[in-house]
């Protein structure tokens, strides 16, 4: 299976997705004004994955800003997470910055959605 | 000559911080984010303030982004040009804009504004959960989210106008005020 290796900008999270080691890392700022393009990849290769996963998934989300538009790409993945999590252990970390209500918001938003466990993890700023 | 000292007083007077008037471009959205964010800095904002400002402020240049972009082409280009500013006065952000809108989208714009404008932060939060994970997304990825988000992160009220044009268009303005302190104790006590 192919590794996607994507490199942060201004404007898009860094994507590393191993999916070999059973790993994923989103980090940094995702307000693209076409994410569902940005995302495409990622959403096509946990597709593939899902197919032969490994048995334990580690899943870091790291994100300082994210837009509307890439908060629905974001379910999307979570989904994706949640099908694979009947074939794999995932574990979702979600990070927030210290006093970062509206993160450590968002994140419990998904959680009431998604049924796989969130690990919410405070870092300091 | 253009008396622009008058501009400069209002301006000031005003407390604007920057504005700008034209297209809505891709480039010109990463420029604006970019300046604002080094202003902020040097004004040492708190983390929280800047965090609050910096994403409302993504979302309403989004929203006049793809507004611009899904008006028809034949739309002229001064109709087709968008007014936004930033202004900080006593402390309090506000993210002004204005644009030219179709009269039909008028009333959905009105209810959907007036029905978020009548949900506390927790019945705001159910909404957002609701549309983010029924509402259909849009080619462009919207999907109705970006308002509900500002009114969620501003913690006020949307303010807003309609001002007649012609018999086609209608002059939106929108103020978006960022509460310096989210008041959490009216907020935790809600949760009980």
């Amino acid at each position: 299976m192919e590794i996607l290796i994507l490199e942060g900008t201004p404007k898009t999270p860094t994507i590393e997705f191993k999916p070999g080691e059973g790993y994923l890392l989103l980090r940094g700022r995702s307000i693209p004004e076409n994410s569902i393009e940005f995302y495409k990849p990622l959403i096509e290769g946990l597709d593939a994955y899902n197919s032969n996963p490994q048995s334990k998934t580690t899943v870091d989300i790291q994100l300082e800003y994210f837009n509307t538009s890439s908060s629905k790409c974001v379910l999307d993945v979570l989904k994706k997470l949640e099908a694979i999590n009947g074939n794999s252990e995932v574990i979702i970390n979600w990070y927030y910055e210290e006093d970062d209500e509206d993160m450590l918001e968002a994140g419990e938003d998904y959680q009431a959605i998604i049924n796989v466990p969130f690990k919410m993890i405070e870092v300091e700023e | 000559m253009e008396n622009i000292h008058d501009f400069y007083t209002k301006m000031e007077e005003g407390n604007i911080m920057l504005s700008f008037k034209g297209e809505v471009t891709s480039d010109l959205l990463t420029s604006i984010l970019q300046i604002m964010e080094s202003k902020m800095d040097t004004l040492e904002e708190p983390p929280v303030v800047k965090k609050k400002v910096y994403n409302i402020l993504v979302e309403c240049l989004q929203n006049l982004y793809h507004h611009l972009e899904s008006d028809d082409l034949t739309t002229p280009i001064n109709e087709k040009s968008a007014l936004f500013m930033i202004k900080k006065q006593n402390d309090e952000y506000s993210i002004m804009t204005g644009n030219y809108m179709v009269k039909d989208n008028v009333e959905p714009m009105k209810k959907r504004l007036d029905t978020i404008n009548a949900m506390d932060s927790l019945q705001l939060k159910t909404y957002y959960k609701e549309v983010l994970n029924n509402g259909e997304m849009s080619s462009k990825g919207g999907g109705g989210l970006g308002m509900i988000d500002i009114a969620r992160k501003s913690g006020k009220k949307l303010e807003y106008r309609f001002d007649n044009v012609d018999d086609k268009l209608t002059f939106f303005s929108l103020n978006v005020k960022v509460a310096q302190n989210k008041n959490k104790e009216e907020k935790e006590e809600k949760v009980k």
